[in-house]
C-alpha cells in the first residue's frame, strides 16, 4: 500500500512528472519565444504561474451552473493524470507493475482529463465554455480513432502482447519499432494525436483564444486553475513518454541510457512546440476531417504494414 | 427560427478578439452564427466638441489622437478639409512629406493587422514577426518626426519638418533593410496551406454587398471594387507619382489579407519615389503661412489604412471651427459583418469580425445608454450636466 502510494504521490506519480512537465513546458515556452525573437520566461516560471493561481489569486465560482461539478472537475483532471502518468512511467523506466493489460487502462485514463474539462465546462453555465466543451468532445471522437489505430499497430508488432512493460522490453531487445516503415507511420500520426490531446495549435480549437477566449477554461481562477495547470504540466510529459515507450523503446534509467531518455522527451516535445508555432489554428470541421479521413487511412495502412511484418 | 432556441455567443465587451471594448452578439445554431447584433459606445470621447474648442492648429493634435493606429489619416484629412476653405495649395516639398508620413502609416498599420490576424488564428509566430518587421517603421517615424506614434506632422499650409538629405539616405537604407523581410513575411503568409485552408472562402463579401453597405478601402479593394481616395480624389503627392490600386477578386479573408500585403510593397515604393523626388528638389519651402480661415465649410478626405476617412469643417471667420464632423472607415465598414459573418462558424466568424481591421476608437462618435429594465435612454445631455456639475462640487468640497 505504501508503495502504491509512493508511486501515486512522488515517483513517478504526481510530484515527479508535475516537475518534469513543469520544466517541459517552460522548455516549450522557450523555443517558441525563440522561434518568435522573444527573450522567454525564467527557468521557475511554470512554478511561479501554478503557484500564483494557487495562493495568490482569489477564486471566483460561476453563479449559474453546477458549482460543485464545476470545483470537482479539476480535481478529476488532475487525478487522471497523474494515474496515466503511473501506468506509462512505471513500464517505461522499466519498473516491474506485474499488470498485464495495462495498455487498456491508460486508454480510459488518457481521456479523463479531457472529460472532465468538459464537464468543468459544462457545469460552468457559460455559452462560451460550452462552445468549448462541444468543440472538445469533437476533438476527442476525433483523434481517438486514429490513437486507438497506432496501439493496435504496435500490439502486432510486439507479438499481441497488451503490456507496456512487454513492448518495452520487446523493443530493447529486438530494436525500437520506429525504426519500420509501419512505425514512422505511426509515429506522424500518433504525434498529431497527441497534438490534439494536448489541445495545442493546430487543435487548440477547445481554447481558441481569438475566438472564444479560453472557451473550455474560461470560468476558472485561482485553486482549481491551478490544478488544470498542474494537469496540463503532467500530460505535457506523460504523452511523449508514451510516443517514447509505444515507438522508441522507453526510457530506461541505467546509465548513459537516462542521456539518450532525456533527448528522446525532449526531441518529441521540441516537435509539438515546432507544430504548434508553424501552423495556425484549425476549424473543427477541418480537423475532423483531417483525423477520420487521413490520420485514419495512415494509421490502417501502418496497421497493416504491422500484419506483413514491416 | 425563433432567436429563443438559438445559443448567445458573446464576443465583447472584452475579449480577447477586440483590442478595444466593442460588443457583438452573435446569435448561433450549434456553431452556425445565424444573426450578429452590433453594440456600440463603449469608446466615445466627445472629441469632435472638444475640436470646437481648440484653434485650427490645436485641432491637429487633437484628430490625431482620435486613434493610435492611423493617427496620421485623421491630420491628412483635417488638413485637406480646412486647407479647401481658403483654397491653399500647399508645398511640393510638403506634398512629398505628407505622402512618406501618410504611406509609411499605412505599412506600419497593415502589418499591426496581419500581426492581429495571425494572433486570432493562434498563429501566434506571424503576430511576433509581424510585429518585429513593423519595428524598423516606427524607427523610421520616429527620425522623420521625433516620434514613434502621433506624429504631430501636420499643420495648415504644410508639415512641421523638413526631411534632410542625411534622413533621406537613413530611411532608403531601412527600406532596402526592409524589402526582402517583407518579400519573406508575405511569401510565409500567402503561400501557408493551412493559411489558405482557414482563409478562403471565408466571409465573403460580394462587390453589390460593398456597394449596399458602402464599404471602402481594403476591405472594398478586395472585392474587386477599384476605390482609393488617393487615385480617385488625389492628395498630396498621389498624382505625382506612379503607383498602382492593388485589388482583388475573391472578397474573402485571404484577399484581404493579399490586398492589404500587396499594398504594403506599393507603398513601399511610394516612399521611395517621394524620397528620390525631395532629394533631387533639395530645398524648398516645407509650409506656407496661413494667415486666417475665412468663413466657409471645407471637406477633406483621405485614404487611411482602413479606408477613406472624411473630415467635414465649418469656419465662420473666427480661429476656431464652429463645426467638425469626422467620419472614419471602419463605420462604414462594420455594418459588412451582417453579410460576412451569418451563416459561417463561430471560428469563421470570428477572423471575418477582424478581417475589416475595425478600428472602434476612430468609429464611436456617440454614445447612448439604455435601461435594460426598461428600454429608456438613461443619460441624456442634461443629466450628463448635471452629473459633471455634481462631480465637480463633490470634488470642491473635498477639497
Amino acid at each position: 500500500m505504501v508503495k502504491e502510494l509512493f508511486y501515486f504521490l512522488v515517483f513517478p506519480g504526481l510530484l515527479f512528472s508535475a516537475v518534469i512537465g513543469g520544466f517541459l513546458s517552460w522548455f516549450d515556452r522557450k523555443i517558441t519565444a525563440r522561434v518568435q525573437f522573444r527573450q522567454g520566461p525564467p527557468l521557475l516560471q511554470p512554478l511561479y504561474d501554478f503557484l500564483k493561481l494557487l495562493l495568490v489569486k482569489e477564486t471566483i465560482l460561476p453563479k449559474r451552473g453546477s458549482q460543485l461539478t464545476f470545483l470537482l472537475a479539476p480535481v478529476f483532471a488532475l487525478f487522471g493524470a497523474t494515474m496515466a502518468a503511473v501506468f506509462i512511467l512505471l513500464p517505461a523506466f522499466g519498473i516491474a507493475t506485474g499488470f498485464a493489460g495495462d495498455i487498456i487502462v491508460v486508454i480510459y485514463l488518457l481521456n479523463i482529463p479531457s472529460v472532465s474539462y468538459i464537464l468543468g465546462a459544462l457545469a460552468a453555465g457559460n455559452p462560451l465554455a460550452n462552445v468549448g466543451a462541444s468543440r472538445e468532445m469533437k476533438l476527442i471522437l476525433s483523434y481517438e480513432a486514429p490513437f486507438l489505430l497506432v496501439l493496435l499497430m504496435v500490439v502486432i508488432k510486439a507479438g499481441m502482447v497488451i503490456s507496456f512493460s512487454e513492448i518495452v522490453a520487446y523493443q530493447q531487445a529486438n530494436g525500437a519499432f520506429i525504426g519500420s516503415v509501419s512505425g514512422v507511420i505511426g509515429f506522424i500520426v500518433l504525434m498529431m494525436c497527441i497534438q490534439a490531446k494536448l489541445a495545442l495549435v493546430p487543435f487548440d480549437m477547445p481554447e481558441g483564444e481569438g475566438e472564444i477566449s479560453d472557451g473550455i477554461t474560461i470560468e476558472y481562477s485561482g485553486t482549481p486553475y491551478s490544478l488544470i495547470f498542474l494537469a496540463k504540466y503532467i500530460m505535457l510529459f506523460v504523452l511523449p513518454a508514451l510516443v517514447v515507450s509505444l515507438l522508441m523503446s522507453g526510457l530506461p534509467l541505467q546509465g548513459w541510457h537516462i542521456l539518450w531518455s532525456v533527448l528522446k522527451i525532449l526531441l518529441i516535445v521540441l516537435l509539438i512546440t515546432l507544430v504548434r508555432n508553424t501552423n495556425p489554428r484549425v476549424k473543427i470541421r477541418q480537423a475532423m476531417r483531417f483525423f477520420w479521413v487521413w490520420m485514419n487511412l495512415l494509421a490502417l495502412i501502418a496497421v497493416i504494414l504491422a500484419i506483413f511484418g514491416l | 427560427m425563433s432567436q429563443s432556441k438559438q445559443a448567445f455567443i458573446p464576443i465583447g465587451p472584452y475579449h480577447p478578439l477586440l483590442e478595444e471594448p466593442e460588443y457583438f452578439k452573435l446569435y448561433c445554431d450549434g456553431e452556425i452564427v445565424r444573426e450578429v447584433v452590433w453594440e456600440t459606445g463603449y469608446n466615445h470621447r466627445g472629441i469632435e466638441k472638444i475640436c470646437e474648442s481648440k484653434t485650427f492648429e490645436q485641432v491637429f493634435y487633437v484628430v490625431e489622437r482620435i486613434c493610435g493606429i492611423c493617427s496620421t489619416s485623421h491630420p491628412f484629412a483635417y488638413a485637406n478639409a480646412v486647407e479647401s476653405i481658403p483654397g491653399i495649395e500647399v508645398p511640393v516639398r510638403a506634398k512629398f512629406i505628407r505622402s512618406i508620413v501618410g504611406e509609411l502609416e499605412r505599412i506600419h498599420s497593415h502589418l499591426l493587422w496581419v500581426g492581429l490576424a495571425g494572433h486570432f488564428l493562434g498563429y501566434n509566430t506571424v503576430f511576433m514577426w509581424a510585429w518585429k518587421y513593423r519595428e524598423p517603421i516606427l524607427d523610421m517615424f520616429e527620425i522623420i518626426t521625433g516620434n514613434r506614434n502621433s506624429y504631430a506632422m501636420f499643420t495648415i499650409g504644410g508639415v512641421r519638418r523638413d526631411i534632410n538629405e542625411a534622413q533621406c539616405q537613413q530611411l532608403e537604407k531601412i527600406l532596402d533593410q526592409l524589402k526582402p523581410k517583407m518579400d519573406m513575411l508575405i511569401g510565409a503568409v500567402m503561400d501557408d496551406p493551412v493559411i489558405h485552408a482557414r482563409l478562403k472562402g471565408v466571409g465573403i463579401l460580394t462587390a453589390q454587398d460593398i456597394k449596399d453597405y458602402g464599404a471602402v478601402g481594403p476591405t472594398a479593394r478586395a472585392s474587386g471594387v477599384r476605390i482609393d481616395v488617393r487615385r480617385d480624389d488625389p492628395y498630396a503627392a498621389y498624382d505625382m507619382i506612379d503607383w498602382k490600386v492593388i485589388t482583388a477578386e475573391a472578397g474573402d479573408v485571404f484577399a484581404k489579407a493579399e490586398v492589404r500585403l500587396l499594398e504594403i510593397l506599393e507603398s513601399i515604393k511610394i516612399i521611395r519615389q517621394c524620397l528620390q523626388r525631395l532629394r533631387k528638389e533639395n530645398g524648398g519651402d516645407i509650409r506656407i503661412k496661413v494667415k486666417e480661415i475665412p468663413p466657409g465649410v471645407g471637406i477633406g478626405h483621405a485614404e487611411a489604412p482602413r479606408g477613406e476617412v472624411f473630415h467635414y469643417v465649418k469656419s465662420d471667420g473666427a480661429n476656431r471651427p464652429v463645426r467638425h464632423k469626422v467620419r472614419a472607415p471602419s463605420y462604414t465598414n462594420i455594418p459588412t459583418f451582417r453579410k460576412s459573418c451569418v451563416g459561417q462558424t463561430i471560428s469563421d466568424a470570428a477572423i471575418a469580425l477582424a478581417a475589416v481591421d475595425p478600428c472602434y476608437c476612430c468609429t464611436e462618435r456617440m454614445a447612448q445608454v439604455f435601461d435594460y429594465s426598461n428600454g429608456k435612454p438613461l443619460f441624456g445631455g442634461k443629466e450628463l450636466i448635471r452629473l459633471s456639475q455634481k462631480k465637480t462640487l463633490d470634488i470642491q468640497g473635498k477639497r
